[in-house]
């Protein structure tokens, strides 16, 4: 049960980095609320190119062990690397290289679309020059050149999470970090914003860390997933051999429930602090 | 097609190779140097005021109902305080003009001390982490909200200023002056919207933040020199002046808009100790915020 059940899977990817040096690399990964250990001692390797998926229920320590790849926590025991360069060390160099989109719909709702984008653009520093055209791609990558100039209050919910994508990819990221993509939206919307990453996976040379508890969308979308749970890593492969090792007509959620020994939903007890508050702070958002 | 991020839907083999082109371009980070921290900051700062400005672009409606309590404090308070002749002014200067300074920068107070309820709005958004997981210090991100204060100040300032003309009140017409003046402006309301932030970052909810603010503003105002030279004051009275940071703003206001006798490097040096105490202050309590 524990202990990290590594399977590879060679990166069949192209990747434009220094090779043999991955992407992600989390060793001994420790963080702890109080006495809850939201993170315990988590080993995790994602390799350039990947379309990596975290996976997990609500409180397994999935959104705090992105805080801390992203330089929002500094880790308490261990440590992660993003492309070799360690995250409690070099903040600023980590985040110049990783879009970051959170679990929250959170773009600015009395801007513009465009000038949300542009907004990141001016703090990752691109230049002025460029700073036009990469607003207006990045715009345009995620079908959003029309409306760019509406006030995002007017935008639906798959249009903000699209808006926060452009954010995040004005920058050229090489690791795109996405906390519950799709969490929130409704069916048609998620598609919708799925099809957009898919397209740029295709097209960008970039590596994409997503969390989810939807293991449907894991199972279409990602090369390899980790299963976590109450805060440690338990299995990472491809969804493919995940599920073929469990036998015949096996599903991610049937892997998941071997691996925990619990189901996705029944997680009441595990919940962390954390995302009580959050639910709490949204609730209260939405009145 | 090579500066495009993400690189558009109709992709291609070159499109790829261009991409990580541009991709390894922005990998290089700029160096640390003194002059490289202090552009970071100046452009931090500018690209927050640059939002301030759209957002006020986008909605005057905050502009327009701010002004109204400035005009009330003109056109009743100063109206009939200037004809009782019940407060002493330096050289017999109208009570008006006296005190047309003072509601500029009660109006401006008002503005930045409930600044903070934004970065806590900000955070409940989830729009906070996501800027500080660009790359910007946090005493820049601070820095830039301040000077955003400042910038939104500076707006409802002008209505003030062209108020007070409408009143009667002769003020400088000299543009170094009022260039002086609004940078006064900036800089007090850079302070007390960092002390909102700090406040914002101790209390962590909207309410909480609502509350404390109603309950400071009036004394900050009541214990500067805004409505009655520190002269008239009660010793105690004067004692609390002398360490309030909007006695300093008003005291420069007056010297530069009205003319009368002011310290103004004094008052500038204290705006900008203030400033960048509350910058420090609010940049060690946004990891509170952001947790």
């Amino acid at each position: 049960m524990t202990g990290p059940h590594e399977t590879s899977v060679a990166t069949a990817r192209p990747s434009g980095g220094k090779p043999g040096r991955s992407a992600v690399v989390c060793s001994g990964l420790t963080y702890r609320f109080g006495a809850h250990t939201a993170v315990d001692h988590a080993d995790l390797r994602i390799e350039q190119g990947e379309t990596f998926g975290l996976l997990g229920p609500n409180g397994a320590g999935k959104t705090t062990t992105i805080r801390m790849l992203t330089t929002l926590l500094k880790p308490m025991e261990g440590g992660v690397s993003v492309l070799g360069i360690n995250a409690a060390d070099q903040p600023m160099r980590v985040r110049r290289m990783i879009g970051y989109v959170p679990q929250l719909l959170s773009a600015d709702a009395s801007l513009t679309g465009r000038e949300n984008v542009e907004l990141f653009a001016r703090l990752f520093d691109v230049p002025r020059k460029s700073r036009r055209d990469r607003v207006e791609g990045a715009l345009a990558a995620m079908g959003l050149t029309e409306p760019a100039n509406r006030q995002v209050k007017t935008y639906s919910g798959g249009m903000i999470r699209r808006l926060e994508l452009a954010q995040a990819l004005v920058n050229s990221p090489r690791l795109l970090v996405l906390d519950e993509p799709t969490v929130g939206l409704d069916p048609i919307a998620r598609t919708d914003v799925w099809e957009f990453i898919s397209r740029l996976r295709e097209s960008a040379d970039m590596t994409v860390l997503m969390t989810t508890h939807y293991m449907d969308e894991a199972d279409t979308y990602c090369d390899r997933v980790s299963l976590m749970h109450a805060g440690s890593i338990r299995a990472t492969g491809t969804p493919g051999l995940l599920k073929a090792m469990l036998g015949d007509g096996a599903t991610l959620d049937d892997v998941f429930r071997h691996y925990t020994g619990g189901t996705l939903d029944d997680d009441t007890a595990k919940r962390g602090i954390r995302d009580v508050r959050r639910a709490r702070r949204t609730a209260r958002r939405l009145g | 097609m090579s500066a495009a991020p993400g690189v558009p839907p109709a992709a291609s083999a070159e499109v790829v190779v261009a991409s990580s082109g541009s991709v390894t371009a922005t990998l290089l980070p700029p160096p640390d140097t003194p002059l490289a921290v202090v552009r970071r900051l100046a452009s931090r700062i500018v690209t927050l005021c640059w939002v301030e400005l759209r957002k006020i672009r986008h909605d005057r409606t905050e502009l327009y109902t701010r002004a109204i309590q400035p005009a009330l404090w003109l056109l009743i308070y100063g109206e009939v305080f200037t004809r009782i002749h019940a407060i002493p002014t330096p050289h017999g200067i109208p009570y008006l003009a006296y005190l047309a300074p003072g509601i500029l920068a009660q109006s401006a107070l008002f503005i930045a001390i409930f600044y903070g309820i934004q970065i806590i709005w900000e955070r409940d958004a989830g729009v906070l982490t996501k800027l500080m997981v660009t790359p910007t210090p946090r005493a820049a991100l601070i820095s830039g909200k301040a000077f955003a204060a400042g910038v939104r100040s500076v707006v409802q300032a002008i209505a003030v200023v062209i108020l007070a003309a409408l009143l009667g009140v002769t003020l400088t017409d000299d543009p170094l002056k009022l260039i002086g003046a609004a940078a006064i402006v900036v800089l007090g309301s850079a302070f007390f919207s960092c002390l909102s932030m700090t406040i914002a970052g101790l209390a962590l909810s909207r309410d909480r933040l609502m509350g404390i603010g109603q309950a400071i503003t009036m004394p900050l105002f009541f214990s500067s020199s805004a409505l009655y030279p520190e002269k008239i004051m009660p010793g105690w009275l004067q004692a609390i002046s002398k360490c309030n940071p909007l006695s300093y703003e008003v005291d420069a206001l007056r010297g530069l808009l009205i003319g009368t006798e002011a310290h103004l490097a004094l008052d500038a040096v204290v705006l900008v100790i203030a400033t960048i105490l509350g910058v420090t202050a609010s940049a060690l309590l946004l990891p509170r915020l952001a947790r």
